[in-house]
């Protein structure tokens, strides 16, 4: 037989907790604690992928929210190297530089851990970071939960010793809702951040942006400037970009006045333009329409959107809880260019004259399918459109 | 509908025929896949303009083929396991280095894989080699690169016309590469694979499946270093496969219809997901469960095959079991297996203590114990590192299995507080379980389990993981969980109806058939909510569309008391799912819940030797001597005093064997000591086994009062072949008038005796035109679906209103009798797989599958069902024919005899050609036995040259040998033949048969006329 080398396999330390969550209704869960033993409030919410922790408790547009995994068995492969990092410095394996979501809630936090780049259990992960997590719970009743009643202000408290309920329920009334509050100055760059060195250049603005957009728009060949989401239309044009990409990220689109003010400009100026998730919304309220939020928002792997276009369906990986409004669109000059299959949301705008597109879902992945990478391909081709025209 | 053989002959004699716009050949396995290649060959899917619908026949080439296929994953960028042929050792050497060891090599040409290994350095490369060559036919053999310690990953790919494309379901092997996924333990999804591992793959498996032109399903097996993100495509399958079933059940999403659809032109998006009725089709679904799929094996059944675990598939069956973490997953599938286990831990036998070099010999080298011996390892204090250095099982599985273990030790050392006992059960342990490791009864673990509070919640399988509601009637039981999904309605009438647990020998799908007729009879008979209980993945029954509630679940007592107290059953139906749910039928009474149908007393009466007996002198009805035993001196004496063989029944049997037929003192003792606890709890019951009988059975339905008689049915061989593997005809072809009338009569009164309200099969055996009632199930059996066929009436619709009470439809007396055509079950057998089995036929049933045909006489019936049953019918060529003993050989002459005048060339051993020279059969060319090679012309080459065509080979006295001592020089003869695809003929009968079907085949042709559907009573 093969002499098989080695699978490293580490054990789960910062378990074995007390470990509460208690929702805005007054329904409570009772479970394992684990990772760092603090209270968190932000709102609860649910993302139906089956593998991909580590890129989603990355993704910036988790911020001010409680995470909870539908998919009952977490941990399994841990969490790898925190510090590698690809040729443009951006990190390999995650999607920003720490974890966003303000807690994880699920079923059953994997003991032990192996996989061939393991660096850590999730547990240890989330205790250095001083994230608080919950295991041992019925996942799915609190899904069906959040699904019927919509998303909902919550608490989760892990700690050494016993959890006083009325105590939390009563910091939980207190807590600022998720809906008053304000992310980009928590999500965004603060100063201009350049990868690679090509000359042609395409300016991200940063709402959040996950690491994979920056790694997709990279390997489109341009130098990524990544932006503040503040920063001036001006500023931009200076770096003379051929494109603009307007990212995703956290929280009510309307909170993003002044990066909607930089997507007014984009659209007059007809700067070739992509908008991921929070960035479609944004382009949408630039262009005239309006948005909404969801009962329970949209988060996993397994969403299809039909492309109008040609009428090609493609698994797409979603994580948002505002969408633009399709009868808004209407007096826009925004066509609708994506729809959700299943419940006719807008997935998808692309401006009647403008160079300008927008998906609500994520093309770059990380976590979920690739199948939707052509969208970062579509706004080279508004570029290359833009480049004959000169 | 035809029930004809799946070849190019037939299918084409029905094309013409029937001038079908298109063919769909996705849906039959690989015998239908391999049908449409013929065709289109042969270009008979042009010639009358055929389209293919799904995957062309194009795509199916470069999916089937080696070669094609990996050039074609090449040229899609999927990256293929190097390999290269050579033909001597210096070309080996070359390979192996270039490819880095270690590699396998595969030899082309041989028999059962035989020759091959693999080799981790240049001295093993000599000696595989080496040997290799000798092996192969053609002197040649294959390098490839060896990944046996990587993972088996597959994806589900569902595909339209226009490429949309998306994944079902992906699914990780327990048992690494090394072992054929069919007999792999397999989870879904994915366990061990990170976001990028799983979208690596996914992605691949999309661009292979538009590559190749998949339209419909397909599945795409890779292989992926555990140690790196390496991968490697290993095969595709362009059709339904067991996987698709499994990702099916495993998802929720109804694969085969949705690919049907596809075929016949529809988009996916334009497709609606069955189980929300309101989303997409176009979807992948998410789980929020993980799925365990286990093998069934029957290795007891065959007592020389290889038990180990390998690139060749053995198993017969397999269960799926849904729960919230592996291990309770796990711990269900062990128990759906049914083949005497509780679950991974604390069995009836003592888990056996191994000493380590033993242990370490057990996991390199899985077999169906693997994980039993995984289990042995962790208490032997193993590491884990270590076990998955030798077993290839990912750590993350070995942990898991760690955690039963460590429970069975608390459980050994705790006084069952409710936290451990909570904790078991979300481990997966069952009440009995739990109660054999804290010293306590099933029934005081549950008692006290529930005083605890601590039940079983019940969920949904919604293909979303309850994104968007989904009014699914798909469930499942976890412990991993607070609260159930729905709570059934205070409907007036709830019942739950038993399936059949896994596919193994002597229990296939004609127990699925019965399951799904009888949940439509009851729904045709108004009751308000039909449930069905069962966890086989391959079955229809467990399409959830089929009943009102479908419980993916264990057949276990715990199990369906859950249920029936979850539902508030009105009762339950045990009558349909073979002898698992009749076993439960007094358990489950005795615990209150309802048995629907014949009261559970009467099928203890039944089942119970002494008053079965009784009533069977009361009714003066002949039954063969017999006695029941709890003592072996006393069973000794009277197996001295009949004379042997006798026919050995244990009531309590620990796994597989049911009965025995033996041959003697030392094997009477051997058989009870190992398949049996013998005790006054549990006699054994001994019965004279009559030698040279004929064997009838009946089918048939009664309510208590009145009786429809399905059929008798003949045997074609004599008893002692077991009835499942024996080849059966209605009607009987030799049995007297009188005989007959016997049998009817007979029939009526035990019916009426055990007043039967259900359907029930008697068996009969018929010495000196004597008849000798020998068996009575009160349940369906295994030939109702053949008999319903064949005369046209649905016997389990029947026994549907008759469970419920309700009296019988008037049927004609003798309707049977009346039906002028001919209606042969063929056993269908898997020797093939099952590396040195033996094919002779005994009492215990060997049978994986059978085939069943009609036509105008005997012989338009039995060519058919010969052929579909896999014999090829050589209308010239060459005959082996050897014999035991005299007997035998006076009972093949008439045979060859036939065989010669139809101008067969007759090849015999020493002994029966010199017997055939005695007879003035000319012209018999003496032939050598396999063990001495030296001596030609011998069997071997002439088999390895393809010179014979078929074979006769009958052992003296047919099972006797099997027992005292087989004589090993017939046992290659058969397991070369088996190997090689040649038909063998083991008994006289069949012989005989098969010769006359050679002979009518000269004059006649085989009639096609489609099966014409149940005619409906009233």
């Amino acid at each position: 037989m093969v002499r098989v080398t080695e699978i490293p396999t580490k054990k789960a330390k910062h378990v074995k907790k007390f470990g509460k969550l208690v929702l805005e209704d007054g329904t409570v869960f009772d479970g394992m604690g684990f990772g760092y033993s603090t209270t968190a409030f932000g709102e609860a919410v649910f993302n139906t992928g089956m593998a991909g922790y580590i890129e989603a408790l990355t993704d910036p547009s988790y911020s001010g929210q409680i995470l909870t995994l539908t998919y009952p068995l977490v941990g399994n492969y841990g969490v790898p190297d925190l510090l590698e990092k690809d040729q443009d410095g951006i990190p390999k394996n995650f999607e920003s530089d720490r974890i966003q979501a303000r807690g994880l809630v699920v079923h059953e936090l994997s003991l032990t851990a192996s996989h061939w780049d393991i660096s850590m259990t999730l547990d240890e992960w989330l205790y250095r970071e001083k994230i608080p997590g919950i295991s041992g719970i019925d996942t799915r009743a609190l899904t069906t939960k959040l699904r019927t009643n919509g998303v909902m202000m919550a608490a989760l408290a892990v700690s050494e010793r016993e959890i006083d309920e009325l105590d939390l329920k009563k910091q939980l009334a207190a807590s600022k809702k998720y809906n008053n509050e304000e992310f980009m100055e928590v999500v965004s760059v603060r100063e201009p951040r350049v990868y690679g060195q090509e000359n042609e250049s395409i300016v991200v603005v940063d709402t959040g942006v996950k690491n994979a957009i920056l790694r997709n728009i990279r390997q489109l060949g341009y130098k990524v400037i990544r932006v503040p989401w503040n920063y001036p239309i001006k500023e931009i044009l200076s770096y003379n970009p051929k494109g603009v990409v307007l990212s995703n990220g956290p929280g009510d689109p309307l909170k993003c006045s002044k990066t909607m003010d930089t997507a007014k400009e984009l659209i007059e100026k007809n700067i070739p333009t992509l908008g991921i998730c929070l960035g479609a919304q944004i382009l949408g309220l630039a262009g005239g329409a309006t948005t909404y939020k969801l009962k329970y928002g949209h988060r996993g792997q397994n969403k299809s959107c039909i492309d109008l276009d040609n009428n090609k369906v493609y698994v797409t990986s979603q994580n948002h809880g505002y969408c633009i409004d399709p009868e808004s669109l209407k007096k826009t000059d925004f066509k609708l260019w994506f729809s959700n299959t299943d419940d006719k949301t807008v997935e998808g705008i692309k401006h009647k004259q403008k160079k300008i597109i927008a998906v609500q879902f994520h093309p770059e992945a990380s976590p979920g399918p690739y199948d939707c990478m052509f969208v970062f391909e579509e706004l080279k081709k508004l570029i290359g459109e833009e480049n004959a025209k000169r | 509908m035809y029930s004809i053989p799946v070849n190019p002959q037939y299918v084409s004699s029905i094309i013409e025929s029937e001038r079908p716009d298109g063919l769909m050949l996705g849906f039959g396995g690989q015998t239908a896949l391999n049908c449409g290649v013929k065709l289109e060959e042969a270009g008979i899917l042009k010639k009358y303009g055929i389209k293919v619908l799904g995957t062309q026949v194009g795509g199916i080439k470069a999916t089937e083929d080696r070669q094609l296929f990996k050039d074609s994953m090449i040229e899609c960028k999927v990256p293929v396991l190097k390999s290269k042929t050579v033909y001597n050792f210096e070309q080996a050497k070359v390979v192996a280095n270039d490819l880095g060891y270690p590699v396998i090599i595969r030899v082309a040409y041989t028999l059962g894989g035989k020759g091959g290994g693999v080799a981790h350095n240049e001295i093993e490369l000599h000696e595989i080699v080496t040997r290799g060559l000798n092996a192969s036919l053609v002197g040649q053999v294959l390098i490839e690169e060896y990944v046996g310690h990587w993972k088996q990953i597959e994806y589900e790919v569902m595909a339209d016309y226009d490429g949309n494309n998306v994944i079902i379901c992906n699914m990780e092997n327990v048992l690494s590469m090394r072992v054929h996924t069919g007999d792999n333990i397999v989870v879904a999804p994915s366990q061990t694979l990170n976001n990028f591992e799983y979208q690596m793959l996914r992605t691949a498996a999309l661009r292979a499946a538009r590559h190749v032109g998949i339209v419909g399903e397909c599945n795409i097996q890779f292989a992926l270093d555990a140690e790196s993100d390496k991968y490697v495509a290993i095969e595709m399958n362009p059709r339904l496969s067991r996987s698709s079933a499994l990702a099916s059940k495993a998802t929720g999403y109804p694969i085969a219809y949705m690919a049907a659809k596809i075929g016949m032109g529809y988009r996916l998006p334009e497709l609606v997901n069955r189980i929300t009725k309101t989303t997409t089709a176009c979807f992948e679904p998410s789980l929020d469960y993980i799925v365990c799929k286990h093998p069934r094996w029957d290795f007891g059944k065959f007592e020389l095959a290889n038990r180990n675990l390998g690139p060749t598939m053995k198993s017969v069956g397999e269960v799926m079991a849904v729960g919230r973490c592996f291990e309770e997953s796990l711990q269900k599938a062990i128990r759906m297996l049914e083949i005497g286990n509780d679950g991974l831990v604390a069995n009836r036998k003592e888990d056996a203590a191994y000493d380590i070099e033993d242990l370490e010999n057990k996991l390199q080298k899985a077999d169906d114990k693997i994980l039993y011996h995984v289990a042995a390892a962790i208490r032997s204090g193993m590491s884990v590192e270590r076990i998955y250095k030798l077993s290839a099982i990912d750590p993350w599985f070995i942990e898991k299995i760690e955690n039963i273990v460590k429970m069975e030790g608390n459980l050994k050392e705790s006084r069952l507080d409710e936290r451990t006992l909570r904790e078991a059960k979300i481990l997966g342990f069952s009440d009995r379980q739990v109660g054999k490791l804290v010293g306590k009864e099933e029934a005081e673990v549950r008692k006290m389990r529930k005083d605890f509070g601590i039940l079983p919640v019940v969920k949904r399988i919604d293909t979303l993981a309850a994104e968007w509601p989904a009014q699914t009637n798909y469930l499942y039981l976890t412990y991993g969980g607070t609260a159930n999904d729905f709570e059934v309605g205070p409907s007036s009438e709830k019942i739950a109806v038993l399936g059949a647990g896994p596919y193994r020998i002597g229990s296939s799908v004609e127990f699925d058939w019965g399951t799904v007729n009888m949940v439509w009879g009851l729904k045709e008979n108004g009751v308000k909510e039909v449930s069905v209980i069962n966890c086989n993945p391959e079955t229809v029954s467990t399409d959830y569309d089929i009943c009102d509630r479908l419980y993916f679940e264990e057949l276990t007592l715990e199990r369906v008391l859950d249920i029936a107290e979850f539902e508030k059953l009105t009762g339950v139906v045990t009558a349909v799912g073979g002898q698992t749910a009749n076993n439960l039928a007094p358990k489950l009474a005795k615990s209150g819940v309802k048995i629907i149908g014949t009261s559970f007393e009467n099928i203890d009466r039944a089942e119970n030797r002494s008053s079965f007996s009784k009533v069977l002198d009361e009714l003066n009805i002949r039954q063969p001597p017999w006695q029941a035993f709890s003592k072996l001196s006393d069973a000794k004496k009277f197996a001295l005093k009949v004379g042997y063989p006798v026919l050995v029944r244990p009531s309590y049997v620990l796994s597989g064997a049911a009965m025995k037929v033996v041959w003697s003192e030392g094997q009477l003792q051997k058989f009870l000591d190992e398949a049996t606890n013998m005790s006054p709890d549990y006699p054994v019951v001994i019965t004279k086994f009559m030698l040279n009988s004929l064997e009838a059975e009946v089918d048939g339905v009664s309510d208590g009062k009145n009786v429809v008689i399905g059929a008798v049915i003949e045997h074609i061989e004599g008893a002692g072949v077991h009835s499942g593997d024996s080849m059966m005809c209605i009607p009987p072809w030799s049995l007297s008038n009188k005989v007959i009338e016997t049998i009817l009569d007979y029939t009526n009164k035990i019916a009426t005796a055990f007043a039967i309200k259900g359907p029930f099969n008697l068996q009969f055996l018929i010495n000196s035109d004597q008849v000798y009632v020998i068996e009575l199930n009160i349940r369906a059996s295994r030939s109702m679906p053949f008999v319903s066929k064949f005369v046209r009436l649905n016997l389990i619709g029947l026994a549907s209103g008759a469970v419920l009470g309700k009296e019988l439809p008037k049927v004609p007396k003798d309707r049977w009798r009346k039906i002028h055509s001919y209606g042969i079950k063929v056993p269908q057998f898997s020797f093939m797989q099952l590396e040195g089995a033996d094919i002779i036929l005994g009492v215990e049933m060997q049978s994986t599958g059978e085939a069943a045909c009609f036509g105008e006489s005997f012989y338009d019936a039995l060519a058919k069902g010969l052929m579909s049953a896999g014999y090829a019918l050589p209308k010239e060529g060459s005959v082996l024919i050897t014999a035991g003993g005299s007997e035998n050989k006076e009972k093949l002459l008439q045979t060859a005899v036939l065989l010669k005048t139809l101008g067969y060339k007759i090849l015999a051993t020493e002994h029966t050609a010199e017997f055939l020279a005695d007879k003035r059969i000319g012209d018999v060319q003496v032939v050598y036995k396999i063990s001495e090679p030296q001596r030609k012309p011998n069997i071997a080459d002439l088999l390895y040259e393809r010179k014979i065509d078929f074979i006769i080979n009958v052992p003296s006295t047919s099972t006797l040998e099997k027992y005292v001592g087989m004589l090993y020089d017939e046992y290659q003869i058969r397991r070369k033949a088996v190997e090689l695809g040649i038909p063998v003929l083991i008994t006289t009968e069949l012989a005989d048969s098969f010769a006359k079907t050679l002979e009518w085949l000269r004059q006649n042709e085989t009639t096609k006329r489609p099966l014409e559907s149940y005619e409906k009573i009233e």
